[in-house]
């Protein structure tokens, strides 16, 4: 390894070190700016250093009602993070046998995958207003007259707005589980089954404490991904926002540096979020290594 | 017996298969495939200002097409929008093709050792954990009016009064792009390039090949898969946004995912469908064009 570089490599690196910085610039900038002082405005130079800004935006000082918008995100994107796991492992191990419908069900979720959000979005949106309009034009006919009273949309948070978040997510929780399986050894569950497991058994104590860190990383990716998502939710979310929106919406009103401290804001829990995730992962790992094997140990 | 008992676990096998997968089925069928089956019908469904009317009708088409012979050869609106929409695409494809490739190529080739190529990946993968929105605002300080690069280029004497179109032009739209997506180009093409057998290459130097024949005649070729992945995600995220273009563009540049969300907010359901599907028809002719040059399949 001792061979002297080629010159390639320090006009490459080079070149790398310039896109690392085109990726950081910006975004340090603002997260900079988010402590101006409060006679300091959107650009540099700064007028002072203070936490106004934050506190701006926490007292809801003139903007949206970030606080609910906050609750609301979080919440649904721990149920796309729980549903994301539950439904990409389920279906990651039927992809391992094979089934009627298994090639169909890959091409749709790749489909899902690359499909315009834009066009996913209306979809949902349409669906949803066509069970609106049913429900409210014969809902009393088909004995749905104790719903249309008062009736005015099926949309919601945890109806469109949650389906609009699992089109994008499974399909990531799916390319995972087909990368966990190509290498997953299939000799360990014949061994369970031999020594008389059942199938449930098998998953249980086999399949699953050896899937688990990656399981996180489905966890995570399916947290992130709904917590950031923000075209896909721009026509299907009903009538309240989550906070992707709301910051949108604020780029075209607001003047201040509030949405820069709204900004680090949101960044600081995906960080949380991640490094709480990758924590646990690296803890499931190392009990797998510490465990991984008791032969000759005699432990019973 | 024997063949009928295994029959039945067969059976077995394929039904417990089909309980693991139904539910995620079941999703994409509710949130992706009825959506988009319904975009398809109500795009050809006629409306009028508050409502859309279940009845046969090319008004959607026909409208979105207004203008469009009669005032040849002058380029209708829609033709434009699309013009510029696929300028934009254009665009940024070529500049994350060409800054991805390189990128990838570095840390596949150059970066020796895996813990490096782990670290230098995960330092490119960070800023994805900020929303969009956020990566995208964090530009106005550094373009806008008074920002750092207007003070940098006042400051070293080469204008006199800042410059105008750095900030909610064409200009910041594709750097933003660029500066979201580039990553999505990065990532699949390093992974085919990885998978290339090192001793091609030391094979190619043995022959006598130069760097430059080496790249064109085996490198390129072999990264073609990736290539095509990144170009489709990139493609399709660009055919079909309006968040990007919307905030950078500063709510001034018309695009196709535009169309859709400004036909939507005026609750002309049929109208912003048909301009889905045109979408949708313009995206699968690319994709589909894209994968005839390359198997994707293989690569999944």
């Amino acid at each position: 390894m001792g061979d002297k570089r080629p010159r390639s490599f320090y006009i490459l690196a080079l070149f790398f070190s310039a896109y690392v910085l085109f990726l950081y610039g910006p975004m340090i900038a603002i997260y900079i700016l988010s402590f101006q002082g409060p006679d300091g405005g959107l650009t540099f130079p700064m007028n002072g250093v203070s936490l106004t800004w934050f506190g701006k935006v926490f007292s809801g000082g003139g903007i949206v009602d970030i606080g609910a918008a906050f609750k609301r995100s979080l919440a649904l994107g721990l149920v796309v993070m729980v549903i994301t796991v539950v439904l990409s492992v389920a279906a990651g191990m039927a992809f391992r046998k094979p089934f009627r419908g298994a090639t169909m069900l890959f091409y749709t979720a790749i489909a899902s995958l690359i499909m315009p959000s834009i066009i996913t979005s209306l979809g949902i949106a349409l669906e949803f207003r066509l069970i609106d309009d049913f429900v409210n034009k014969h809902g009393a006919d088909v004995g749905l007259g104790w719903l249309a009273d008062g009736y005015t949309t099926a949309m919601g948070l945890f109806s469109s707005g949650l389906g609009a978040h699992l089109t994008w997510t499974l399909p990531f929780g799916l390319l995972i589980m087909f990368a966990i399986f190509n290498r997953f050894d299939g000799r360990l569950e014949e061994a369970a089954r031999d020594l008389g497991a059942t199938p449930w058994q098998t998953f249980r104590h086999v399949v699953l404490p050896i899937i688990l860190p990656s399981v996180v990383g489905i966890g995570l990716f399916g947290f992130t991904l709904s917590w950031d998502e923000l075209a896909r939710s721009s026509q299907a979310i009903g009538s309240v926002n989550t906070l992707p929106l709301e910051l949108q919406g604020l780029t075209t009103t607001v003047t201040k540096p509030d949405i820069y401290a709204l900004g680090t804001l949101t960044s600081a829990v995906s960080f949380v979020v991640i490094f709480a995730a990758l924590s646990v992962i690296l803890v499931l790992q190392a009990r797998q290594r510490r465990q991984g094997s008791d032969a000759g140990k005699g432990m019973l | 017996m024997a063949p009928a008992a295994s029959g039945l676990r067969k059976i077995a096998v394929r039904s417990i298969a089909w309980l693991q997968a139904g539910p995620m089925m079941l999703v994409f069928a509710l949130f992706f495939l009825l959506p988009l089956v319904l975009v398809v019908i109500v795009s050809v469904w006629d409306y009028n200002e508050y409502e859309m009317i279940p009845a046969f009708s090319f008004r959607g088409y026909t409208d979105t097409f207004e203008g469009c012979v009669a005032n040849l050869p002058e380029l209708c609106t829609i033709l434009k929008t699309y013009l510029k929409t696929l300028k934009l695409c254009l665009l940024t494809w070529g500049l994350t093709l060409l800054i991805g490739f390189w990128v990838a190529y570095f840390l596949a080739f150059h970066v020796r050792s895996k813990t490096w190529q782990i670290v230098l990946s995960l330092l490119c993968t960070i800023p994805f954990w900020t929303s969009n929105v956020i990566r995208m605002i964090a530009w106005i300080p550094l373009l806008g009016r008074n920002g750092l690069v207007n003070q940098g280029l006042i400051g070293a004497g080469v204008v006199n009064k800042p410059v105008e179109w750095l900030l909610f032009s064409e200009f910041s739209v594709v750097l933003a792009l660029v500066h979201l997506f580039t990553f999505f180009m990065v990532v699949p093409i390093f992974n085919s390039m990885i998978r290339i057998d090192k001793r091609l290459i030391e094979a190619a130097y043995d022959a006598g090949a130069s760097g430059w024949q080496t790249l064109v005649n085996i490198i390129i070729p072999l990264a073609k898969p990736g290539i095509v992945i990144g170009s489709i995600f990139v493609i399709t995220i660009v055919m079909g946004d309006f968040v990007t273009i919307g905030v950078m563009g500063g709510q001034q540049i018309a695009s196709a995912g535009k169309i859709i969300e400004s036909r939507l907010s005026a609750l002309q359901f049929p109208a912003a469908a048909a301009n889905a599907v045109i979408l949708l028809g313009i995206t699968v002719l690319i994709i589909s064009a894209l994968t005839r040059i390359v198997d994707v399949r293989k690569e999944l």
